[in-house]
């Protein structure tokens, strides 16, 4: 996944690419520009971020100018520009999580990592952010890791999973 | 920490108003846990709407048995959805589309996440429904992008009915042919606004364009073709109302708002969920009874009784024995939209509370006019210096007056939610903006016993 990654491996798998042209049968005839974020997924999920070589290639299958592919890269916050930790979690802050002790849980990760929110463990192991809403309101205060959610958190739970993922081989909170 | 999406209290909820308990129609997976997989689904009456639609209904009967049953939208607007489908051209040989709504990024709604994880079939056969009556050819399923498990989830769905001769060619042996193609979207609020969803849809960053055209327009939709966009509740109701008719829909509800459906409880309660409900039960009986009331004993401060978009109202037994309809919630100033009940203990410092919220808007703020991408920077500025003892005693007109200068001049309804926190909240505890300026600092919860003039106040 998002472990080290040097300047070769910023490149797609060819089955990344097949992937990625496959989508273009989604939608209309000439309408192939439709696929570019589910595209950009498939480049995350096999890269860990947006590389500039990533960009250039979906621009290629999907017959898009790279500033186009560019734009969207930069307007969705779900899409990250540099490496990230192998787990990145976010930790909702939004008004519900708010009103049960999010902030606590953001203060304790940011505590226990030392590090800033938004930043990667030297280890490169956890980078910790916050985000908005993640619509598990009923289940606050929430978490994702790696997009995989993570519900009912307090104090004692978050410190648990923070310890959880600094040996995890893989997300322990992954479900079909 | 729950793994599965246990968005509901145990036991199941009762159904107030000495109504008998229903079993559940929307959350019917809450009981049949498999059911998300498409034998079971068949094996309890699935697909037998999208059967009996071929055989029995043309498209225009479809769209007057719809508009008959009362069903208005469930993604803010509460628009009627009959009358919407109906504005879709009827010639032929123009091409429409449908949009599901899975956008859901309303702060207090979860309602949409609970039933794309937990009854994939019931949101795509409603999906169905809604292509053949307003002839579309392929319906899309715009999920927002955090919902990674959803989509997998419906695309697996999708295949299996595929498989089945439920999607694709000559659905069911009939003459009626549709796709279903489940799009992820990948973070950004802004993009559950209808003409924003569009431009997100055809690979573009989710500006929202000007209305007319419509999106049921011609011009107007993705690819400026008619666009159908509903809410994934919407959709998912249809299925029940073609299986069980328009009169059985109409047994529940308020003389205006029909139905039941489903409130996302959050906040300071002892039982948050998704709660399904007629549409006349009151705030009192999701927050006291179902919800089990305030929690840690705590009095009722206020509520948010629509997602964090609508006017804040006072906790008062006024509101409380208010119906949770659309014309009920407007009659107390306020509106239902998303149905996500947001609830505020008295220890909250109101002045965090709305910071908080106006946050939210001014992170998910497009950029794209100057009123909303400026003006809720500057209200976060304001109510961050508020609430961190170095308020001013002009910050609060200025509070008004910036609010006032994005309101009706920005280009899409983002920019006139942004200011309602603060009006509303205002209007009901001005004292409280007040005694930060005097005191800096809280009045009530943690805050109020730091040193004046502190830093940080982590809310509890
Ligand atoms: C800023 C903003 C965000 C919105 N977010 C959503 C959303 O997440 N989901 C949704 O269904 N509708 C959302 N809406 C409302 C949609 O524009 C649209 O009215 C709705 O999806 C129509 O579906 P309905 O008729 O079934 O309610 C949003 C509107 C605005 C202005
Ligand atoms: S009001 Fe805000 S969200 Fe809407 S178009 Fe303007 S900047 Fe974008
Ligand atoms: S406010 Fe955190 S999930 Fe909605």
């Amino acid at each position: 996944m998002n472990n080290g990654t040097t300047a070769s491996e910023h490149k797609l798998s060819e089955e990344a690419r097949q992937r990625i042209y496959a989508l273009r049968n989604n939608y209309p005839e000439g309408r192939s520009a439709s696929a570019v974020i589910p595209a950009l997924h498939i480049v995350q999920a096999e890269i860990g971020f947006i590389s500039t070589e990533a960009v250039g290639e979906v621009a290629g299958l999907l017959d898009m100018l790279v500033s186009e592919v560019e734009q969207v890269v930069t307007f969705y916050r779900m899409f990250f520009t540099k490496p990230v930790g192998k787990y990145v979690i976010k930790v909702c802050d939004s008004i519900s999580c708010y009103l049960r002790g999010s902030d606590e849980l953001l203060e304790k990760g940011k505590e226990k990592l030392s590090l800033k929110l938004g930043e990667t463990t030297p280890d490169g192991r956890i980078t910790l952010m916050k985000i908005e809403c993640l619509a598990a309101c009923s289940a606050a205060p929430c978490a994702q890791v790696n997009d995989e959610y993570v519900y009912n958190l307090n104090p004692e739970l978050f410190v648990a999973m923070l310890e959880e993922l600094k040996t995890a081989e893989e997300n322990p909170y992954y479900l079909p | 920490m729950s793994k599965g999406l246990m968005l509901y209290p145990e036991p199941k909820a009762a159904t107030p108003e000495g109504k008998p308990p229903f079993p559940y129609i929307l959350l019917k997976h809450r009981e049949i846990a498999d059911i998300y997989r498409l034998e079971v689904y068949r094996a309890n009456s699935g697909y037998e709407a999208l059967a009996k639609t071929l055989k029995e209904y043309k498209p225009d009967q479809v769209i007057d048995l719809v508009k008959a049953s009362g069903l208005r939208g469930r993604g803010g607007a509460g628009f009627s959805t009959g009358m919407k489908w109906s504005f879709i051209p009827k010639d032929e040989s123009i091409v429409k589309y449908v949009a599901c709504n899975s956008d859901e990024s309303e702060p207090g709604t979860c309602s949409n996440h609970e039933i794309i994880v937990g009854n994939p079939h019931q949101l795509i056969e409603g999906i169905l429904i809604a292509c053949y009556a307003t002839g579309s050819k392929i319906g899309f399923i715009y999920i927002r992008g955090e919902f990674a498990r959803g989509a997998r989830i419906l695309e697996r769905a999708v295949e299996e009915a595929r498989a089945a001769g439920l999607v694709g060619g000559n659905i069911l042996g009939s003459d009626f042919s549709c796709e279903i193609v489940v799009h992820r979207g990948a973070g950004a609020y802004i993009c559950g606004e209808e003409t924003a969803l569009l431009e997100s849809l055809e690979g573009k960053r989710g500006f929202p364009k000007l209305k007319p055209p419509f999106p049921a327009n011609v011009g107007g939709g993705v690819y400026g073709a008619p666009t159908v966009i509903n809410n994934s509740l919407t959709l998912a109701t249809v299925p029940h109302i073609m299986l069980n008719g328009a009169e059985w829909f109409t047994q529940w509800g308020t003389e205006k708002s029909k139905g039941i459906a489903i409130y996302s409880l959050s906040g300071h309660v002892e039982r948050p969920g998704n709660y399904e409900l007629p549409m006349n039960t009151t705030f009192r009986t999701l927050i006291n009874e179902l919800g089990g009331g305030v929690w840690k004993g705590r009095k009722l401060k206020c509520i948010i009784p629509g997602g964090s978009s609508m006017p804040i109202l006072p906790g008062t037994d006024e509101v409380l024995d208010t119906t949770m309809d659309f014309e009920g919630v407007v009659a107390r100033g306020s509106m239902l939209g998303s149905a996500g009940i947001i609830v505020f203990d008295d220890q909250t410092c109101i002045v965090g509370a709305v910071l908080r919220l106006v946050e939210f808007y001014k992170d998910e703020s497009c950029g794209k006019c100057t009123p909303c991408r400026e003006g809720t920077q500057w209200l976060v500025q304001i109510l961050h210096r508020l609430e961190h003892g170095h308020g001013r005693p002009e910050d609060l007109d200025l509070l008004l007056s910036v609010g006032g200068n994005i309101q009706g001049k920005a280009f899409c309804l983002l920019g006139d939610s942004a200011p309602i926190p603060i009006t509303s909240a205002m209007k009901l505890f001005r004292a409280e903006f007040e005694y930060h300026i005097k005191e800096g600092r809280c009045m009530v919860g943690s805050g109020s016993n730091r040193s004046p003039k502190h830093e940080v106040a982590v809310a509890q």
